[in-house]
């Protein structure tokens, strides 16, 4: 099994990796005594790592999951934005409307950010899973033929199959190996993010950054909203005292103080509020 | 031949067909040696598509030692030399 050794003045990539592949494999068989005892090993080895392929994979379905729930919450976020420019801009706010589509433009690079990660997340789990299920097969695989080469082991042969086995399976470790390290970096670079940003939102940071202190813009709206109501009410008021006198001469000359009355705060919506 | 793209499994690819792989693979040994990282993400790229165009997967249960052993789709020039020193770190 190391002919392919002889032909070095050429090797390109490919080559050299899996001349190194074989010569740890080669290693690890010749550190054993007993074949036996080789094939019971590495059998047991291919059991743990299969456990914590499974690990992995749940580890990443856990980091994606939390994603997709951060990724809700800035998309609420960022629909209020949307909805609080229009009733702004029905209100005539052009101001305030300006600022809530700002903010909205800052949630929507955080959406973009988030689902690319989101994404990236999602082909980890799936590769990992196909991983998982491809380690799981040859596993099984390898268990039968442990038991065969066991029962056949005398002639000379069996060794040559062992080795055959054992570099097959120890390949596949290595590259499961490799590509469950990569997952697990991933995951604990997720998991330091997402922790990040749920702090962030937890102390209301996140959310001051994306809709303002205590959320200034609906604050304004709400005033908005209620100075209307206030103007409608003093206008049927009004109309009352008068006694069914026509809203319109009353409403034609409204007195700053009555406007003030019922509002002890600023109101900037008296003065355009015909 | 039996070739393995690391993260994705293995495929068996027709001898003459290796050829054309060995062709761009010299690519990427170039690139990898140059330290070429625009040269490099490329010409990965290229040998993989062409492997598993020309390769045919080989059964989940399949236990077998690869001839050639590509890196996986992405990998870094880092990554590549790491696997060329040490085949990475996990022993079987």
């Amino acid at each position: 099994m190391t002919t392919d050794e002889g032909k070095a003045a050429f090797m390109g990539v490919m080559k050299r990796v899996s001349t190194i592949f074989r010569a740890k494999a080669n290693k690890a068989l010749d550190k054993m005594e007993d074949p036996r005892e080789t094939l019971d090993y590495s059998y047991q080895t291919q059991l743990e790592l299969l456990q914590k392929v499974r690990r992995g994979v749940a580890d990443v379905a856990t980091s994606r999951k939390r994603l997709e729930l951060q990724l809700n919450q800035v998309q609420q976020q960022s629909d209020k934005l949307d909805r609080q420019a229009r009733e702004a801009l029905a209100a005539g706010r052009e101001d305030l409307a300006r600022e809530a589509l700002t903010r909205k433009a800052g949630t929507q690079a955080q959406i973009t950010d988030l689902q690319t990660q989101y994404a990236s997340l999602q082909g980890e789990e799936e590769k990992l899973t196909a991983a998982s299920q491809r380690l799981q097969a040859k596993v099984d695989a390898f268990r039968v033929k442990k038991e065969t080469i066991k029962a056949t082991y005398t002639a000379a042969e069996a060794q040559t199959r062992i080795n055959e086995v054992f570099t097959g399976i120890s390949e596949e470790m290595s590259d499961v190996g490799l590509s469950i390290q990569r997952a697990e970096d991933k995951t604990e670079q997720m998991k330091a993010r997402a922790g990040a940003i749920d702090e962030l939102m937890a102390s209301g940071a996140l959310t001051d950054m994306v809709s303002g202190p205590s959320d200034d813009i609906q604050a304004e709206l709400d005033r908005l909203g209620a100075g209307h109501g206030v103007d409608a009410e003093l206008e049927r008021m009004k109309a009352e005292l008068a006694g069914g006198a026509a809203p319109k001469q009353i409403a034609g000359s409204p007195s700053p103080a009555d406007a003030t009355d019922g509002q002890p705060a600023e109101h900037p919506a008296a003065e355009d509020a015909r | 031949m039996i070739i393995r793209i690391m993260g994705e499994g293995q495929l068996r690819v027709d001898d003459k067909a290796v050829n054309e792989l060995n062709h761009l693979d010299t690519v990427l040994e170039k690139a990898v040696e140059q330290h070429d990282e625009s040269a490099f993400e490329p010409a990965l790229h290229a040998l993989l598509e062409r492997a598993r165009e020309l390769g045919t997967e080989l059964p989940a249960d399949a236990i077998e030692p690869s001839d050639l052993i590509l890196p996986r789709e992405g990998a870094t020039i880092a990554e590549v030399r790491e696997l060329l020193a040490d085949g990475g770190l996990i022993s079987g």
